[in-house]
């Protein structure tokens, strides 16, 4: 065993430090740091940038796109973006259907679809969530019948993240009524601009339009845009939810995100002295690094069974668990480090509006928003008490 | 011993409780949140000058009913319920309770106006670099031939759109954190030389950033009492704030119980999951809590000093504790609409998280107690 880098791995590094330095967008850097609202064109820019390179899909197979990076190797990325504070890639495309159709599409689906997702071309939503199938993600309404070679499509999807922008949605939807729950799904790609679907705004708390209701009346979906057989749907959705639990950890984001606090408890004040020298402050960071750091290593040990061949199992919701978890209390330390300037609402610094923050920076001001909408990372991707359950029963056996 | 309340109280409860159920709906609260002005100046003219509500901690011969503590204790809960916007706590609890400390003729001038519904405050002590510390002021008052001249930055300064006075924390002399040289000052808002800054809160209330600039105020805006004083109003206030945390929870905790109920996941409704009925105990617990020491640190506020603020201290870092688990837990609870605009709940955790640190957070509440009863 070793835990150090070796020295390939450090060029690798050094490699991955300078490209990003040279080629992270420069007016992305700005809206960041200004704490601005980024437009579907500001998510693109770093994702266009990444394809152009070959980069944008480390964990795809080579044959589809992928770089062939060793385990390390995807982990010095993931480390060395979120240590440049480079935006996260939409993971709708990249993480989550490129993944299922490359294991269960047909070639032509491949074909298809899988350039699509690498270049930025189409930007996916995923249509999962309905208002009475949440953590009962099984018990979904949504009805593909079938008609000739074509699924007519009608029900409500809900929580549809960034459907606003969407070219494409992945649904699941019910094509056996009769069966059981699980089974009797299917796995149907969806053109959004297809007449019938409707997108909703749904507003959270911090003022953000990140997800829908999408409403589906009468869609026609061609019925070779269902991937995997029918009724097999759910094969697809464990695949994937699985596959979405390890990166929902988030450690190299949270890492950056301690560094941040280190950063501003330095020189924000405290009476007359810098927070990060008050006790109760510093303990909390400390501990944050604690637990942050049982989890970088508790996922360092699931990559590198996967590595070994091991497919992410259900002790990625382990992963999830923590991760969500630690990402929430990074937002309550970053709260509690505005102090009163947490409560000023103040919504999109830039886009017309050249007015300057309130009090010492974007960042405080963001600091309640950020917190409020940080409460989904327990909710989301199977809320944490799912999580429990499947560790429960599929860890423990009970 | 007797923790129960008397007629009048239990009148004045229902009374005010009754009309918030008439006019503070959620979708009306909305509806006041997005005027220009970010709120109904009808109510606040029905809860003072038509209810007589306003009075309720001011003594007869002002007009009020000869209530204190108990009765802010009492009506800040029922505001709590329905996250009133309203400047009860900046008015009626410090304004007042600042005009109660002074007596003299600016009682007499001015707490008749607050009952009438006439004169609204807002209470002006934060700075940018003083976090909680009362003292940590830099807003200077220089002594002139007419008074005194104002200079300085105040921040967050809620309700003070709304506000026709201002209570002003300034110092006439020692260094920026030294507690000797800080005085409250009484301002009228539209003073020449102030410029203000406003904005929403993400609670929904409207606050403001204040700058002082040369402004005079005559000899008698000194209100005596220096330090001392902020603090005991800051104590009072910080019991009022505890009061509208009791009545925050405890409807986190019946929106969640009652959500529950209704919603349905894997057949049966959730809430008869055990995890989720363990938490939601928990919750109970937890608002049961605030309640309690919501009572004792308001049945504290007329100790002798140092009792007096270990009392609020225990009691504010329990509450910011408590209404943080039980905030935090509605939404869990909820799911994905917990975090949307569309049911309350999401409202109520907006003002829950505000209250966990205005006034001070769980730890400098928690250091203030040790720094008072634990020898070093």
């Amino acid at each position: 065993m070793d835990i150090e880098f070796s020295p390939e791995d450090l060029a690798f590094r050094d490699e991955v430090r300078a490209f990003i330095a040279e080629n992270y967008p420069k007016e992305l850097r700005g809206k960041q740091d200004e704490g601005d609202e980024l437009s579907k064109e500001d998510f693109l820019s770093w994702h266009k940038v990444l394809a152009k390179k070959g980069w944008v899909a480390p964990a795809w197979p080579v044959e589809y796109g992928g770089t062939g990076w060793t385990v390390t190797q995807r982990f010095i990325w993931s480390e060395e973006t979120a240590r440049a504070d480079c935006i996260r890639l939409m993971p709708f495309g990249l993480t989550m259907v490129g993944p299922v159709i490359y294991t269960f599409g047909t070639p032509e689906q491949k074909a298809h679809f899988l350039p699509r997702i690498l270049s930025g071309e189409d930007w996916w939503c995923q249509g999962y969530s309905e208002p009475g199938a949440g953590s009962d993600l099984a018990n979904l309404r949504t009805r593909a019948v079938r008609d000739g070679d074509h699924y007519v499509i009608n029900g409500q999807k809900t929580w549809t993240t960034m459907a606003q922008h969407a070219d494409w949605g992945f649904f699941l939807c019910r094509t056996d009524p009769d069966a059981k729950a699980q089974e009797g799904i299917s796995f149907i790609l969806v053109d959004m601009k297809s007449p019938g679907i409707e997108v909703r705004p749904i507003i959270t708390l911090g003022g953000e339009h990140e997800v829908n209701e999408v409403f589906l009346e009468d869609v026609r979906v061609p019925v070779a845009n269902r991937v995997f057989e029918e009724n097999k749907g759910w094969t697809c959705a464990k695949f994937l939810l699985a596959h979405e639990r390890v990166g929902i950890a988030g450690v190299a984001a949270s890492k950056r995100g301690i560094e941040r606090i280190r950063q501003i408890a330095a020189t924000e004040l405290d009476g007359d002295k810098a927070l990060l020298a008050n006790p109760f402050f510093r303990r909390k960071v400390a501990e944050l690094e604690m637990d942050l750091t049982a989890l970088e290593f508790t996922e360092l040990r699931t990559l590198a069974g996967e590595a070994a061949g091991k497919g992410p199992g259900p002790e990625s919701s382990a992963l999830k668990i923590k991760g969500s978890e630690i990402q929430q209390r990074l937002t309550e330390l970053t709260l509690e480090m505005a102090g009163h300037y947490g409560a000023p609402y103040f919504r999109g610094f830039g886009e017309g509006d050249n007015e300057h923050p309130i009090g010492p920076g974007a960042w405080a001001n963001r600091a309640a928003p950020t917190y409020f909408n940080a409460r989904k990372t327990t909710i989301y991707g199977g809320s944490n008490e799912i999580q429990r359950n499947i560790i429960a029963k599929m860890v423990l056996g009970l | 011993m007797d923790l129960s309340y008397t007629e009048t109280q239990d009148m004045l409860r229902d009374t005010l409780a009754r009309f918030l159920a008439d006019t503070y709906d959620f979708e009306t609260r909305k509806k006041m949140l997005d005027r220009p002005e970010g709120r109904d100046p009808g109510i606040w003219r029905a809860l003072s000058a038509e209810l007589g509500l306003t009075g309720a901690s001011f003594a007869e011969e002002h007009g009020g009913l000869g209530g204190g503590a108990i009765e802010n204790m009492i009506m800040m809960e029922e505001l709590g319920k329905v996250i009133a916007i309203e400047p009860w706590l900046q008015t009626v609890v410090i304004g007042g309770g600042a005009l109660k400390a002074v007596g003299g003729a600016h009682a007499d001038a001015l707490i008749p106006q607050i009952i009438g519904g006439d004169a609204v405050f807002a209470f002006a002590y934060a700075e940018p670099q003083g976090r909680y510390d009362l003292a940590n002021i830099a807003t200077s008052a220089k002594g002139d031939a007419s008074g005194y001249v104002l200079n300085g930055h105040k921040a967050v300064v809620y309700a003070a759109p709304w506000a026709t006075h201002l209570l002003v924390t300034a110092r006439t002399g020692g260094a920026r954190a030294d507690r000797g040289g800080v005085e409250l000052f009484l301002v009228e808002a539209n003073a020449k030389g102030i410029t203000r800054r406003d904005y929403p809160t993400v609670d929904g209330f409207r606050a403001s950033e204040i700058y002082f600039e040369n402004v005079s105020v005559p000899g008698d805006a000194l209100l005596p009492g220096g330090i001392d004083l902020i603090e005991a109003l800051v104590d009072e206030a910080t019991m009022a704030l505890c009061a509208e945390a009791t009545g925050v929870a405890r409807k986190l905790l019946e929106g969640t119980v009652e959500y529950t109920k209704q919603r349905k996941q894997f057949g049966q409704p959730i809430g008869k999951f055990q995890a989720l009925q363990h938490r939601m105990a928990d919750m109970l617990v937890e608002a049961e809590q605030i309640q309690s020491m919501t009572l004792m640190g308001t049945l504290r506020l007329d100790l002798p000093t140092d009792q007096r603020k270990a009392a609020v201290s225990l009691a504010k870092a329990k509450v910011a504790r408590s209404i943080k688990f039980v905030g935090q837990s509605a939404v869990q609870t909820h799911g994905g609409i917990g975090i949307t605009m569309e049911l309350g709940i999401g409202h109520y955790f907006k003002r829950a998280t505000m209250i966990e640190s205005q006034f001070g957070s769980a730890d400098h509440h928690l250091a203030r107690y040790e720094a008072l009863t634990l020898p070093a």
